[in-house]
């Protein structure tokens, strides 16, 4: 089980490199959904038995992780009428490095926290810390609005990882209400980038800066 | 019972106002809704409840220190939104009622909240609905604002999400997977330190953000600056003590884990660091709006410092927590009163308040000289309680940074008042003034609270002191 699971988490740190070198934006948010997914199927490959109210988490996060945000922000690309990255505020081959560096620093730093028997030989804390930081890198070195926004989805992905070592111990309604507070997040989110691209006619942060110091 | 009451009560006067049909009378739920929470929150308060360690909500010995405070603030925030919904009729309220009530519901659910994952997602959920309140004026600035608020705020929320799974890793151990607060401190040593000191950078990171602690608070001036005076009362008054409260229930776990040392030093120099910042930006800053959020963000340094004290030093915080809520509600009112008859809010567009609007221009003068801490107000004393503390713990350097940056708020905030309460009127305020004239409605709910915070400093009740010692008790470490 924990080798299956150990595969997906290799794959969701590809999908951090990915994010963090793509230029265009729609390649971006595929990269984001790949990982939400992947991670939607994490709590199926745990060891413990599969409830109903896991299976239920599983699809709700893939429904909304994989499907409905992804969709969402394409379709706000598509009337923003955006497509690249132009001006970047930490260019993509410096982010890309950075991104990687933070994925053997994580593995590095997980070393040194102590993990329960269970969990040591598993991906999940060097998982969780990489795809933190590679979200991390694009809220702050992206300018428009929908990367920030994948770079936010990249962090609650990262989160949502490490949730998954105390899957046995929370009850898992406190799960579900979680993720549904983070899927609020997000269409909130959404909504305020369409409501930004009506007011100011483009989704360029750099463009606001009427409140200033 | 009466717990469930609280929080019911906001839930249904919120869900009744997406579906009331009539827009001029749906501001009216406010108040309806408030009345009884802050009826049942004083009943709470005088005859507490037993509340059973394992629950999850309770009205415990914190929620009852500070809870009454919120309540209070809210119902005067009601009451002037009857009055401002009336004055603002031409912007559509459905959302805006609604959402200030669930705002009330999950405010109150995490002052009662004694999970770990609860409280996270209360708190969340309570930023999530001030995110439609702050752009309640659809300008180009308050979208811009919101968008702020969203990435800092969501970003401190996540992290303050990954700070409690480490605290559930630390526990696992040892334990059983019992995430309330209480169980989490009965396991003690057990914990595993590294999670601990993992969990409390972040948890200290991440509500240390909505708390508005420097170098996390950029949101805050731009936020405070354009949202309605009613959503700023409610942010600084409401939503800092959530956060305030969230780091204390962490922190009684982190001592009873032995690691006092580390979380006092970290509050210490947060709240110090948070003063000078607030205190520097306030001799600067020419927006009365945005003066409000760096005085907040002072007010938060110091209730830092008091956390980091501890004993008297926690009692003198959980006193200032009340001054604070209490007092911020004043000011962000009669702040927005100036501010929508002046039309602008910079010291180079506005003066002589004092004759467009004598009332509130008055009030907002003496709510400046309360949150400066000047007799016999509220805030002085609890701010002198906690110098007295930290002189007697040996803290000098800490207590002279602290009286320094209380001058210098001092100084920038008078400049800043009695530059635009003085002087002659502009033409173009005179006539949004005449058109926009004061009434009883936003008068009265900051006059009520200014008063209320003459009484804490004249008289503070033995019932209020007695709330604010146990509270103490409750979350300090166990003797060894």
């Amino acid at each position: 089980m924990s080798s299956t699971l150990n595969l997906l988490i290799g794959a969701a740190l590809g999908c951090n490199l990915l994010a963090l070198a793509s230029s265009r934006l729609p390649s971006m948010i595929r990269a984001a959904a790949i990982q939400g997914t992947l991670l939607g199927l994490a709590p199926l490959l745990m060891d413990h038995e599969v409830g109903w109210l896991v299976a239920l988490v599983a699809a709700g996060t893939i429904l909304v992780k994989g499907i409905v945000i992804p969709y969402l922000l394409l379709r706000a690309l598509r009337a923003a009428n955006i497509d690249r990255e132009e001006r970047p505020l930490l260019g993509f081959i410096p982010s890309l490095l950075l991104g990687a560096a933070a994925t053997i620093g994580a593995v590095a730093a997980a070393d040194a926290l102590p993990l329960l028997p269970e969990h040591a030989a598993s991906l999940i804390v060097p998982g969780a810390f990489a795809t933190l930081v590679s979200g991390f890198l694009l809220l702050i070195g992206r300018a428009k609005a929908i990367s920030q926004v994948c770079g936010y989805l990249l962090l609650e992905n990262g989160i949502y990882l490490f949730g998954m070592l105390l899957i046995t111990a929370t009850p898992l309604i406190v799960e579900a209400g979680i993720l549904l507070d983070l899927t609020v997040a997000v269409f909130v989110i959404g909504i305020i980038v369409d409501r930004i691209q009506r007011a100011f006619d483009t989704l360029d942060t750099t463009k606001m800066t009427s409140l200033r110091e | 019972m009466r717990e469930i009451g609280l929080i019911a009560i906001p839930f249904l006067a919120g869900a009744a106002a997406l579906v009331w049909p009539r827009e001029d009378s749906r501001r009216w739920l406010l108040p309806v809704a408030a009345l009884p929470h802050a009826a049942l929150a004083c009943w709470l308060w005088f005859a507490p409840p037993v509340v059973e360690t394992e629950a999850w909500v309770g009205f415990d010995s914190l929620a009852r220190a500070v809870l009454p405070a919120v309540s209070l603030l809210f119902l005067a925030c009601a009451a002037y939104g009857v009055a401002y919904l009336r004055i603002r009729a031409d912007r559509p309220n459905r959302v805006f009622v609604s959402a200030l009530l669930a705002l009330l519901g999950l405010i109150t659910l995490s002052l009662l909240s004694r999970h770990l994952g609860l409280l996270w997602i209360a708190a969340e959920g309570a930023t999530l609905a001030t995110v439609p309140l702050l752009h309640f004026n659809s300008t180009p600035r308050a979208f811009e604002a919101t968008w702020k608020y969203l990435l800092v705020g969501g970003t401190g929320i996540a992290l303050s999400l990954l700070g409690s799974f480490c605290l559930g890793y630390a526990s696992l151990a040892t334990g059983a997977g019992d995430l309330t607060f209480a169980a989490l401190a009965a396991q003690g040593p057990g914990l595993m330190h590294p999670w601990v000191i993992a969990a409390w950078v972040l948890v200290l990171v991440g509500y240390g953000a909505k708390m508005g602690l420097a170098p996390m608070h950029t949101w805050k001036p731009d936020a405070y600056g354009e949202a309605p005076g009613i959503i700023g009362a409610l942010l600084a008054g409401g939503m800092t003590t959530v956060a305030f409260v969230a780091l204390l229930r962490v922190r009684q776990v982190v001592l009873a884990a032995g690691l006092e040392e580390m979380a006092s030093r970290t509050l210490l120099a947060l709240g110090l660091f948070s003063m000078l910042i607030a205190a520097l930006f306030l001799l600067g800053t020419p927006d009365f709006k945005r003066m409000l959020a760096y005085s907040s963000v002072e007010h938060m340094g110091i209730l830092s410092v008091g956390a980091a004290l501890g004993g008297i030093g926690l009692w003198a915080a959980l006193f200032h927590v009340w001054n604070n809520s209490l007092a911020k509600g004043a000011l962000f009112l009669s702040a927005g009163n100036l501010r929508r008859a002046a039309g602008a809010r910079t010291v180079a567009e506005v003066s002589g308040m004092a004759w467009l609007t004598p009332i509130s221009a008055r009030l907002m003068i003496i709510g400046m000289f309360v949150v400066t801490a000047c007799p016999p107000f509220g805030p002085f004393f609890s701010e002198l309680t906690l110098v007295r503390g930290a002189l007697s713990a040996g803290w000098h350097v800490a207590v002279g940074l602290f009286l320094g940056c209380l001058l210098c708020a001092f100084l920038g905030m008078t400049r800043l008042v009695f530059a635009i309460v003085d002087g002659r009127p502009r033409a173009a305020g005179r006539a949004r003034a005449e058109k926009l004239g004061e009434s009883l409605g936003v008068i009265l709910p900051p006059l009520v609270l200014l008063a209320a915070v003459l009484w804490l400093g004249l008289a503070t009740p033995e019932l209020l002191r007695e709330s604010w010692s146990s509270a103490v008790q409750a979350i300090s470490a166990p003797p060894p």
